[in-house]
């Protein structure tokens, strides 16, 4: 007698009549109506991809005026500029977006087996408010003035009304106002929907890691970007509505906004850095063909690491003299500890793996690396006197963009994973590792040479700099760098059109693990046909590999 | 949701106890007083899931041998495309934009605010198209 397999594959959501085509507006209109995460998603990655354009475009020209000690490329008044809004754009408009609104927007529902968002039109919403708060920051180039020029951080008194007249400045507030609340209603809905829309026998210990971070990415949002918004707003009345919160002038306290600042801040480098962490922890199994090492050490992981975030901001004050060093320098080291457990947990799940070396997997060892440089040169700047020496200078430059490049290089592995997804069509693989080589070297050749010169004491935001030979050299290594990485960049829009729909993904192009990869590429409207019995984190691997079904666990997840 | 609640509950215990040495510790009271609160926007969500995971129990989702049929239901509540997002967004766009160019550019901005109000309350009441 033959026992009858069971049929894991059933009818989601008891849903039949298929909604393949979607009988909604066309084109524009449909650009502009949709609440469908996966349109709104696609929005948001092209739009912070764009983004990600603009704020590199003008690094290359920060980089071309510092190739040498005295460059005539730029005046002073628009370097200011130019640093201020390389660093507003690529944090407020690229990293933050592209990390918690493009593919998060896509893959959460799916991956949780959900038909949509929780509230799709406030997701519709977000989106408005991003695009109209990045066009409300970029409009600070066309008005007199010029744009915001005190630095991403808006430090008191340089950001008040005396010190910063002009409409950018203004324009700079009022985007980061809009682009506040998007992100804040971002994370209203994916936690409602992280918490409600999961699939049957989706437990919360059995989701991937990836929609695992963003749940925790948005708490960390609803805790963190309302204190921004006040200080934003306070700020405001300061310029225009003759308030002294802070202003000395008027018995204000200048240091509270950088208290403020910065208790948005830190969370801020979570919320940008969790979504890149997850999206190596799905790819990177992946590619070993292993289930992830260590799973429910990833969870706990994040979610320290979120809890710590939020007791840690000001060792980027160490040097004001008005704040705790202690609790914040043991604070900070201790948040080396989960951070180090996931990068442990990264290598146990390559050890020993089948490991498949395509262009996701090199963004993703190549994430790993350089997070790893930029994670342990924060340590160095989290012990007071250390950071008291390299405090401002270009080693701080050095040791962030590690960190951010390698978010640009998660970003990009998760662009290469997901792609066939989104689009239905393969990337092209050849192009691809061109671009990851030259992305790899190129970071490393643009921060490394930063990292010395700052050690020497070369200050950061400075247009001109002592003609010494050494520092020349240096530098010039560094803009090398920044050219290659530019170059990198231009090659994935280069790969976009060479590939564009030349070859057909099929639902499931890397026997992927998770329930993104069961539904068709793309997926239908509402994302799902069908199913499959979930009984572990991998449900579609299961389902594909009766043989090799994951280790269950989560049972005593109640 | 027992779960759900409790990882915002150990999160507020946390963020209480932080708050409690670092206050005490640095008689500093900007980070202080966020703190406070960090810990007071945990314990909100999380002892509103905590209530309602007692009195709904265990749903689909929570249990680990679910099947997919027991998730059947309704879905599609929502209308499929709206352009009230849209509006609304043009809305905040321009009363935004009022505090920097001058206070008539409240005129569209309130105008389109309220416009997606009204229209998107009557389109939500007609729920999802089919
Ligand atoms: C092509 C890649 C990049 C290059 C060549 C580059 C170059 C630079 C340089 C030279 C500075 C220092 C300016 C100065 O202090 O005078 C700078 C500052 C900064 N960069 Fe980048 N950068 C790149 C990518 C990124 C990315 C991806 C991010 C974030 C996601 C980022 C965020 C920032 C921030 C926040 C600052 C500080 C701005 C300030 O001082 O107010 N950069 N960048
Ligand atoms: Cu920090």
């Amino acid at each position: 007698m033959t026992t009858t397999a069971h049929n894991p594959a059933v009818e989601s959501h008891g849903h039949e009549h298929g909604h393949a085509e979607h009988h909604g507006p066309r084109g524009i209109l449909n650009w502009l109506t949709s609440t469908d995460h996966k349109v709104i998603g696609l929005s948001y990655t092209i739009t912070s991809v764009l983004m990600l354009v603009i704020g590199g475009a003008l690094a290359e020209v920060i980089r071309g005026q510092l190739a040498n000690p005295n460059g005539h490329l730029v005046t002073m008044a628009q370097y200011n500029e130019l640093f201020t809004m390389h660093g507003s754009i690529m944090i407020y408009l690229f990293a933050g977006p592209f990390a918690f609104g493009a593919l998060a927007n896509i893959i959460v529902p799916i991956q949780i087996g959900a038909p949509d968002m929780a509230f799709p039109r406030l997701n519709a919403l977000s989106y408005w408010l991003y695009l109209s708060g990045a066009i409300t920051m970029l409009l600070g180039f066309f008005v007199t003035g010029g744009a915001a020029n005190f630095g991403w951080v808006g430090y008191a008194p340089l950001s008040d009304a005396v010190y910063a007249p002009g409409a950018g400045a203004d324009l700079w507030i009022g985007g980061l106002l809009l682009t506040g609340f998007s992100a804040i209603f971002t994370g209203v809905n994916i936690c409602a929907t992280v918490f409600y829309l999961r699939a049957p026998g989706l437990t919360l210990f059995r989701m991937p890691i990836f929609t695992w971070n963003l749940l925790v990415v948005s708490i960390l949002i609803l805790l963190a970007f309302p204190i921004l918004t006040a200080g934003l707003v306070m700020l405001y009345a300061d310029r225009h509505l003759g308030t002294h919160i802070y202003s000395v002038a008027g018995g204000g306290v200048p240091v509270l906004w950088q208290h403020i600042f910065w208790f948005w801040g830190h969370p801020e480098v979570y919320i940008l850095a969790l979504p890149f962490f997850g999206m190596v922890t799905e790819i990177i199994p992946v590619f070993s063909r292993k289930p992830v090492f260590g799973y429910k050490g990833m969870v706990f992981a994040t979610l320290t690491i979120a809890a710590l975030s939020l007791g840690v901001w000001a060792h980027h004050m160490f040097t004001t003299g008005v704040v705790l060093l202690p609790f914040f320098s043991i604070m900070s080291l201790l948040i080396a500890v989960p951070t180090g457990i996931k990068l442990f947990n990264w290598i146990g799940s390559m050890w020993r793996g089948q490991i498949w070396f395509s262009t996701a997997m090199l963004f993703a060892i190549g994430f790993v690396v350089t997070f790893l440089i930029g994670g342990l040169t924060g340590i160095y700047l989290a012990s007071p006197p250390l950071d008291f020496f390299t405090h401002d200078t270009y080693f701080v430059v050095a040791h962030f963009h590690s960190v951010v490049m390698a978010l640009v290089l998660g970003g990009m592995a998760g662009l290469y994973y997901w792609g066939p997804k989104i689009t239905g069509y393969m990337l092209n693989e050849r192009i691809g590792k061109v671009q990851f080589w030259l992305a790899f070297i190129g970071t490393q050749v643009f921060t490394i040479p930063q990292y010395i010169v700052g050690l020497n004491g070369m200050p950061r935001r400075m247009a001109v700099y002592p003609n010494d030979p050494e520092w020349q050299t240096l530098n010039t290594w560094s803009s090398v760098g920044a050219i290659m990485i530019g170059i990198s960049t231009l090659l994935f829009v280069v790969n976009i059109v060479a590939s564009w729909k030349k070859h057909p993904a099929g639902d499931n192009p890397w026997d992927g693990h998770t329930l993104e990869w069961f539904t068709t590429s793309p997926p239908p409207h509402h994302n799902f046909f069908r199913l499959p019995q979930i009984r572990s984190e991998r449900p579609t691997w299961d389902h594909n590999h009766p043989e090799a079904k994951a280790l269950a666990h989560g049972k005593e997840d109640h | 949701m027992r779960i759900e609640s409790k990882i915002l509950l150990w999160l507020g215990i946390f963020f209480g106890l932080m708050c409690a040495v670092y206050w005490t510790w640095s008689l500093e009271n900007a980070g202080g007083v966020m703190m406070f609160f960090a810990m007071g926007l945990c314990f909100l969500p999380g002892l509103y899931y905590f209530w309602w995971s007692r009195r709904m129990g265990y749903r689909p989702e929570d249990d680990p041998n679910a099947t997919q049929e027991t998730g059947a239901g309704y879905i599609d509540a929502f209308p499929g495309s709206s352009i009230f997002p849209f509006t609304l967004g043009s809305g905040a766009f321009f009363v935004v934009l009022s505090m920097v160019f001058g206070s008539w550019l409240l005129i569209p901005g309130l105008g389109l605010v309220i416009w997606a109000a009204l229209g998107g309350i009557a389109e939500g009441r007609r729920g999802g198209d089919k």
